[in-house]
């Protein structure tokens, strides 16, 4: 049945860890429900919106490490993974 | 403590993501899956990796047409929000002359893409179109076939004439939403009309303006249509833009792999800049 969406097991890992971080936040909201607040970001973020922004800029760090290096691309996840979690709790 | 809303209203959108996840969710999972893939056919693919991504990233044609496209959104941009607002501020205040105006600037926004491309497609002809013979009777060598500053005139010039009265009907609903007293302080205090133009309806207008520029932007950056049918992206590649460039790959050469890699890093592109407009705006709504 899902033949015709190809699927490869690093997407299939991609898109289990994205469903898997979306349910954890999603229990961690109804356990502790979050404030909004201001960190070093220049605007007030709720823990989604600071989520959200390390997600995307984890996709832009994967890109530029594509972009200007042929290093292996687990640096770029150690790097976004660090940053999401320093923008997570400081952010 | 910031007040906790209700979630169980969440309940109410399911039908919407349901919706959603079968229309956007399961085929961008799909363009995922395939921006991994060298794909020959049904059954036939190949796992590659991040290949795809990185000839993309690299790949100069696609540079070149990522630049042009930003180009012309700023180009749009810089021409038709100026513009936008100076005609919005010239237009009658009410009665029947209002009426008018606000018809005959509708006129070019009910007009579909393609044919707004076939119209300017004649209209600029140097034989048969009207502009273009016109430029040439006046001495311009004008030729948007075959001169790449003159297609991209051409091309900017059709989607101002498209779009601007866009900008122009935001601003004026933004402009008739300033209550009149505002400009009886300002008559009092012998303002100039800068000064009401710059203290009063400038600041009024913020928020019609993120509204209009994000439209514009939007639009302008996914723009495939009218340079299509006008230009066909030519003379060479000079007016391809993003989705021209898109198409090709996927349709024309049926490069799905690379297509999919492309398209995933335009998807970035306006996520990206999108999510900045809207966090403009509702931080506009939170400062009020």
């Amino acid at each position: 049945m899902l033949a015709w969406m190809n699927w490869t097991p690093s997407v299939a890992i991609f898109f289990a860890v994205i469903a898997a971080i979306l349910a954890v936040m999603t229990v961690y909201e109804i356990v502790s429900p979050c404030a909004e607040r201001k960190g070093f970001l220049p605007i007030a973020t709720t823990r989604g919106d600071r989520l959200f922004i390390g997600l995307l800029s984890a996709a832009y760090i994967h890109l530029t490490f594509l972009a200007v290096s042929d290093i292996t691309l687990l640096v770029a996840l150690a790097v976004s993974v660090v940053w999401l979690l320093v923008l997570l709790r400081w952010g | 403590m910031a007040k906790i809303p209700n979630n169980r209203a969440w309940w109410l959108v399911l039908p919407v993501f349901l919706l959603v996840a079968f229309s956007a969710l399961v085929p961008l999972m799909t363009v995922v899956n395939y921006s991994v893939q060298d794909i020959f056919g049904p059954g036939q693919a190949y796992y590659v990796g991040t290949e795809w991504f990185k000839e993309v990233l690299t790949n100069e044609r696609l540079q070149d047409s990522l630049l042009r496209q930003f180009l012309f959104s700023g180009a749009v941009l810089m021409i038709q929000i100026p513009l936008g607002i100076g005609i919005a501020l010239m237009m009658p205040k009410s009665g029947m002359k209002a009426s008018l105006v606000l018809i005959l600037l509708a006129i070019p926004l009910l007009i579909p893409w393609n044919v707004v491309g076939t119209i300017w497609q004649i209209f600029g002809r140097g034989d048969i179109g009207l502009f273009g013979w016109a430029l040439n009777s006046m001495g311009f060598d004008y030729n948007y076939t075959g001169d790449t500053v003159d297609a991209w005139f051409t091309v900017l010039l059709m989607d101002v004439w498209h779009w601007t009265p866009l900008v122009a009907l935001l601003c004026y609903s933004g402009l008739r939403a300033i209550p009149e007293a505002f400009y009886q302080a300002a008559e009092i205090d012998r303002a100039s009309k800068w000064a009401v133009f710059r203290y009063i309806q400038l600041p009024r207008l913020k928020n019609v303006l993120i509204i209009a520029v994000l439209l514009r932007f939007m639009d302008s950056f996914m723009i495939y249509t009218e340079p299509f049918v006008l230009t066909g992206g030519g003379p060479g590649s000079s007016t391809t833009f993003l989705s021209q460039t898109l198409t090709t790959m996927a349709i024309g050469q049926f490069d799905l792999g690379r297509a999919a890699a492309f398209s995933l890093i335009y998807f970035l592109i306006v996520l990206l800049i999108s999510w900045l407009f809207f966090t403009a705006i509702t931080h506009a709504d939170k400062e009020k």
